[in-house]
């Protein structure tokens, strides 16, 4: 104890040196603008305000454009971040099959991941405009068009995008934890009789799982920050459905309302520490479970 | 024989699927080769409610792959003529520079500090980090504005380099690859009287090489992407980066806008073509449980 008290204490020292670049400029620029928004969260006015408590909260959670940003926000996590998933492990199953050219067609499925957002814009404005490609197919097809930007639609186009732009990553993931399996549980499965399915839930998606909680936390945490592509395409005033929890901070930043900016963000963060305090918890139980 | 056909099915899946993922960016670079004209006759109609320019019959986007005629006149435009474009470029590059060489610095000493010494709060300071490396932008907007502003760095470029540095991304990730060095390494060197600092240039660094490397690669994907920040911090136009300049440009004009896409990822591409397997461990390493 003594022994581990002194390693600490000298520890301490040296770690100050190494810490120190990062841990001031992290202040200044990361916990030092936490902290002063949690602040403001409480008061009535940014400068010299007083203390008002939760007001800004309870105002905040009764203000429809809140709410319809949470709730979008929600909808859209709930539904495009479970397809992605499940479209990457298809996706990686296959890849980890014995096929021709594997190296090649993991590149072309990974290569979106380092495409610059901004850089395919104008393809999905050429895609799901009024007048757009998908339209004109559809009009071949006999099928009335859809105005995919301006309606419940235009959800399902962000997820299209959000699926494009992650899948690589995911694939990346699933790949190296498949690769991890050994084999022999597959044969000794096999031996035992057991059919593709069972190998599948037994031992596939068991080994998987500890690699699945970080695309599942990894795949909400970019789901939060779908705006980059919803403001690209669609401006500052996006179609009901797409506005989300960000497009709202955003906008609450260009119209000056500190108070509701803060207030939503620090709601955002603790979400965000309950679902990685809560992954993590779940996954430790998990790992602990296996072995 | 049936493995074979079993294995060119799926092959012929998967390449179907490949090139459907890839088909944007690829209709990006052949429409990139599109002449002013070629553009504007196809994809005039995008943006317009009626159809009066037709009498009022539907006018679809032509969506063409295949260019009819082979031009560099966009290129031209983007690199010769227009200096501004060329000038925006620069903008990035520099910013994305002064990132990475500073996250990496100071990103390599922290993750020194939490990966291999022992100090109180250790932990919790970590988790904080974690969070933050989490949050969307949006989160810290106002306090940063305010800061930026204390500072005197609203419209310049270190607004948008020094958060840049700092930030928590660097890390993590490191840490997590130090994590994965056998503590005896160190423990070794200290037996041996090595400093902290000697062995973290001498021992730590040389192992850590490939995921500098890989972290080089992702830094790069990362903010040669970014658009919130230097849309919040840089008022002049001339100043930002070209990833928010690009939708300016595809909305004055089209045909500029693809060469313009294409010119901005081509760097990206490359170097992800070049460095892939960095960058698929860099994804791997901070994609280890925390």
């Amino acid at each position: 104890m003594a022994m581990f008290l002194k390693i600490m204490r000298r520890h301490s020292v040296v770690a100050v040196g190494f810490l120190a670049p990062s841990v001031i400029g992290f202040s200044i620029f990361y916990l030092i603008p936490f902290a002063m928004g949690v602040h403001y969260s409480f008061m009535n006015r940014s400068n010299g305000g007083s203390f008002v408590g939760l007001t800004n909260y309870k105002e905040l959670l009764a203000s429809d454009s809140f709410l319809k940003a949470a709730k979008n926000t929600f909808l859209f996590t709930s539904v495009s971040v479970p397809i992605t998933i499940a479209l990457s492990l298809l996706l990686a199953l296959l890849l980890n099959q014995s096929i021709y050219f594997r190296n090649w067609l993991r590149t072309a499925y990974v290569l979106p991941l380092v495409v610059p957002v901004a850089s395919v814009v104008l393809i999905w404005q050429l895609l799901f405009d009024w007048n757009g490609a998908v339209n004109s197919w559809l009009h071949e097809l006999g099928v009335s068009r859809m105005d995919w930007m301006k309606s419940e639609w235009a959800r399902g186009v962000l997820s299209v995008v959000y699926a494009w732009k992650n899948i690589g990553y995911n694939i990346i993931l699933f790949l190296a934890g498949l690769q991890s399996i050994p084999k022999d549980y597959y044969e000794t499965a096999e031996l035992e009789g057991a059919g593709a399915i069972r190998k599948f839930t037994r031992i596939t998606l068991v080994y998987l799982t500890p690699k699945m909680f970080f695309v599942v936390l990894m795949g909400l945490i970019s789901s939060f920050r779908i705006f980059r592509e919803t403001y690209l395409i669609a401006g500052d005033y996006p179609h009901d459905s797409i506005y989300m929890l960000q497009h709202y901070m955003n906008n609450m930043f260009l119209s000056l309302d500190i108070q509701r900016l803060t207030s939503a963000a620090v709601i955002m963060v603790v979400c965000l520490i309950v679902l990685v305090t809560g992954m993590f918890t779940l996954e430790r139980r998990f790992t602990s479970d296996l072995d | 024989m049936k493995v074979v056909i079993k294995k060119g099915a799926i092959t012929l899946l998967l390449c179907l699927l490949a090139t459907l993922l890839l088909l944007p960016i690829l209709i990006s670079f052949t429409n990139s080769l599109m002449t002013e004209q070629e553009i504007g006759s196809n994809y005039d109609m995008i943006g317009e409610m009626t159809d009066a320019a037709n009498d009022g019959e539907d006018a679809f986007v032509n969506l063409k792959l295949i260019p009819d005629w082979v031009s560099f006149e966009q290129y031209d435009k983007v690199l010769i003529e227009t200096p501004t474009y060329l000038n925006l470029f620069w903008n990035s590059v520099y910013m994305v520079a002064f990132i990475i060489a500073g996250q990496v610095i100071v990103g390599a000493l922290a993750a020194y500090a939490f990966a291999k010494l022992r100090f109180r709060g250790r932990d919790q300071m970590f988790f904080i980090y974690l969070i933050t490396m989490l949050m969307p932008f949006q989160v810290t907007l106002v306090p940063n504005y305010i800061i930026a502003d204390k500072l005197g760095l609203l419209n310049s470029a270190y607004a948008i380099i020094l958060p840049g540095i700092f930030g928590a991304f660097g890390v993590f990730m490191l840490r997590q690859f130090m994590l994965s060095i056998p503590t005896a390494y160190v423990e070794a060197a200290h037996m041996d009287g090595a400093g902290h600092s000697r062995i973290f240039v001498q021992i730590i660094l040389p192992l850590i090489k490939p995921a500098l490397a890989a972290l080089i690669v992702l830094l790069f994907v990362d903010y040669w992407n970014m658009v919130e920040q230097p849309l919040i911090f840089l008022d002049d136009d001339f100043r930002q980066p070209l990833s928010v300049y690009l939708s300016v440009i595809q909305q004055e004009a089209r045909g500029v806008g693809f060469a313009a896409s294409v010119f901005y990822m081509l760097p990206m591409v490359l170097l992800f073509l070049y460095a892939e397997s960095y960058f698929i461990e860099g994804v791997q390493t901070s994609g280890i449980k925390g």
